[in-house]
């Protein structure tokens, strides 16, 4: 009985801070902890708000384009391992573990510091031949978020390649099938919900990250840090509002995928 | 048939498969991490930024961020043990006592919150530990002057509000995965309930405590976000110090040395940590045949 208490008490912590920015974004007052009434303005600001829109905008391309080249490299990568044995297996390995482990902080300097050392090296060159310079920019942020992305992707598909059934893959060589009919009839509807899974949260992480494009993205905002920015001028019902329309609009992207996944089970 | 093909060219193939992924490693992890150890030996430059040398002062001036690593290194690992303390009881509770229909409902209610932003959630907290939330309803009750924002205690809150889930769930798949017959064992063998928690659902929860201590422990090790805002830059972490040293003050090469440092002691403590926990393993599957 305690036990159970102790669960609700569990559950309210978790979310009575959710609803209270879900709250406060209704509210018509100028302050973060003053209620004046209700009013729907800070959504119309911030959504009318051009820096607001065109972070949003940033941070949707950085996600996507980030989802994608993660998904399949990490996919393709994944598949290349399970073929691979020996040293050069166990360095991959060993790569997937150090890019998951080292700190996002420690990622945004390494490539920072790879990046403006690259620049350095070819800005002179291309200006010379009257070509543009490289610079940070979105692609810069992409390609730090892929690295990290890629690892975790890996590491989904992995474990679903390691619990499939051998017998149907083998079952379908029996029956002649070239190995890429098997791979595209056997192996992929069997990896479909790990490759969505693996989509699902390269996009999350990168929607979400502050600290990589805190160093990477040269001159662009992406709607973390706009929202980081925020904060720490004063807080205004207008981080409440962006914040529950991006929960509002994630968790009802997650339900379509569950609700995606369930269908294609049933069908099967 | 994957046999009867040539193997030169399968080996092409899986060369072709890897290539990728073994690019992106190579350029943006290898190479970056190289560069940073160089860069520690170096000197800053003029104007910021780094001028080539050999030197070992970068090192040597470690100290000069001490408290930077003695509040990572204490409030990392505390921060680690109470968030256990309190995923324990819930993990419990999901796996062993909840009700069969509910149980996937409050799982998914356990994660969820996991995938809202960490700003806004850290944020939630700075309205609910400021001074017009919780110390506004104490001074009511008569306890004026009591401040939590901005203090280790803020910081702490922080670390178990956002890592719960993520230690919940190792801790249930462990209890879920445990052979009830053990428990029933247990108590034909005479031990009451507290005595069979101790000795045998405890222990076998083990490896769960353990996956979720290192995930949240690596997690917290390199944390920017939680002690900027809920530390207010009072109570300042590694990743604290590191954002200062390359986007304030620009001096690169001290930088690059504290970043080795951090990721030295991560890799050691992980290390040291996996030895522990494996010889751990291997003593109680022994011990259970």
């Amino acid at each position: 009985m305690s036990l159970r208490l102790y669960a609700a008490f569990i559950y309210v912590f978790l979310y009575a801070p959710i609803a209270l920015i879900v709250f406060f974004s209704f509210n018509a007052g100028r302050y973060a902890m003053d209620w004046q009434g209700f009013s729907l303005d800070w959504y119309g600001r911030a959504f009318t708000n051009p820096i607001v829109t065109k972070a949003l905008v940033t941070s949707l391309m950085i996600a996507g384009s980030t989802a994608v080249i993660a998904t399949v490299v990490g996919t393709l990568c994944a598949l290349g391992l399970e073929r691979m044995r020996g040293w050069l297996r166990q360095l991959f390995d060993a790569l997937i573990y150090v890019a998951i482990m080292v700190p996002g902080v420690v990622i945004g300097i390494s490539t920072l510091i790879a990046f403006v050392t690259v620049f350095d090296a070819v800005n002179p060159a291309l200006e010379a031949v009257g070509m543009a310079r490289l610079q940070m920019g979105l692609w810069t942020v992409i390609a730090a978020h892929v690295l990290f992305n890629l690892a975790v992707v890996v590491l989904i598909i992995r474990a679903r390649l390691a619990g499939m059934d051998r017998s149907l893959v083998e079952a379908s060589e029996d029956l002649y099938a070239t190995p890429f009919a098997t791979f595209r009839q056997v192996v992929l509807p069997a990896l479909l919900p790990s490759i969505l899974a693996g989509f699902l949260l390269s996009f999350t992480f990168s929607f979400e990250d502050f600290i990589i494009a805190f160093f990477v993205a040269g001159p662009n905002t992406t709607l973390p840090i706009y929202v980081f920015s925020s904060i720490r001028r004063g807080v205004t019902p207008e981080i409440n509002a962006i914040g529950t329309a991006v929960l509002l609009t994630s968790l009802a992207l997650l339900m379509l995928a569950q609700f995606l996944l369930r269908a294609r089970a049933r069908a099967l | 048939m994957a046999a009867s093909l040539p193997s030169s060219r399968s080996k092409v193939v899986t060369t072709l498969l890897v290539a990728p992924a073994g690019l992106f490693f190579l350029f943006l992890l290898i190479l970056p991490l190289i560069v940073v150890i160089i860069y520690s030996f170096g000197a800053r430059a003029e104007a910021g930024g780094y001028a080539p040398a050999f030197t070992f002062d970068n090192y040597a001036n470690l100290p000069a961020r001490g408290q930077a690593f003695i509040n990572t290194l204490t409030l990392a690992p505390l921060g680690t043990l109470l968030t256990v303390l309190f995923a324990y009881p819930l993990a419990y509770f999901l796996a062993v006592k909840a009700n069969e229909r509910l149980r996937t409902l409050l799982l998914v209610l356990v994660i969820v919150p996991f995938w809202t932003s960490q700003l806004l959630r850290y944020y939630a907290w700075i309205m609910i530990l400021g001074s017009k939330g919780i110390p506004s309803w104490l001074a009511w009750i008569g306890m004026t002057d009591v401040r939590i924002i901005n203090t280790p205690w803020a910081v702490l809150i922080g670390a178990v509000y956002g890592f719960l889930p993520l230690m919940v769930l190792p801790i249930y798949v462990s209890l879920e995965k445990l052979d009830k017959r053990l428990l029933e064992a247990s108590a034909d063998l005479g031990a009451d309930a507290p005595r069979t928690f101790w000795q045998v659902t405890l222990p076998l929860s083990l490896p769960g405590v353990a996956t979720g201590s290192m995930l949240v422990f690596i997690l917290l090790m390199g944390e920017y976000i939680l002690p900027q805002l809920l530390g207010g830059g009072k109570v300042f972490f590694i990743g604290n110090a590191l954002v200062d040293l390359f986007l304030q003050s620009r001096n690169w090469p001290f930088g690059a040395a504290v970043s080795t440092a951090l990721v030295a002691i991560m890799f050691v403590t992980i290390a040291v940590y996996m030895r522990f926990v494996l010889s751990r393993g291997d003593t109680r599957r022994a011990a259970l045949v």
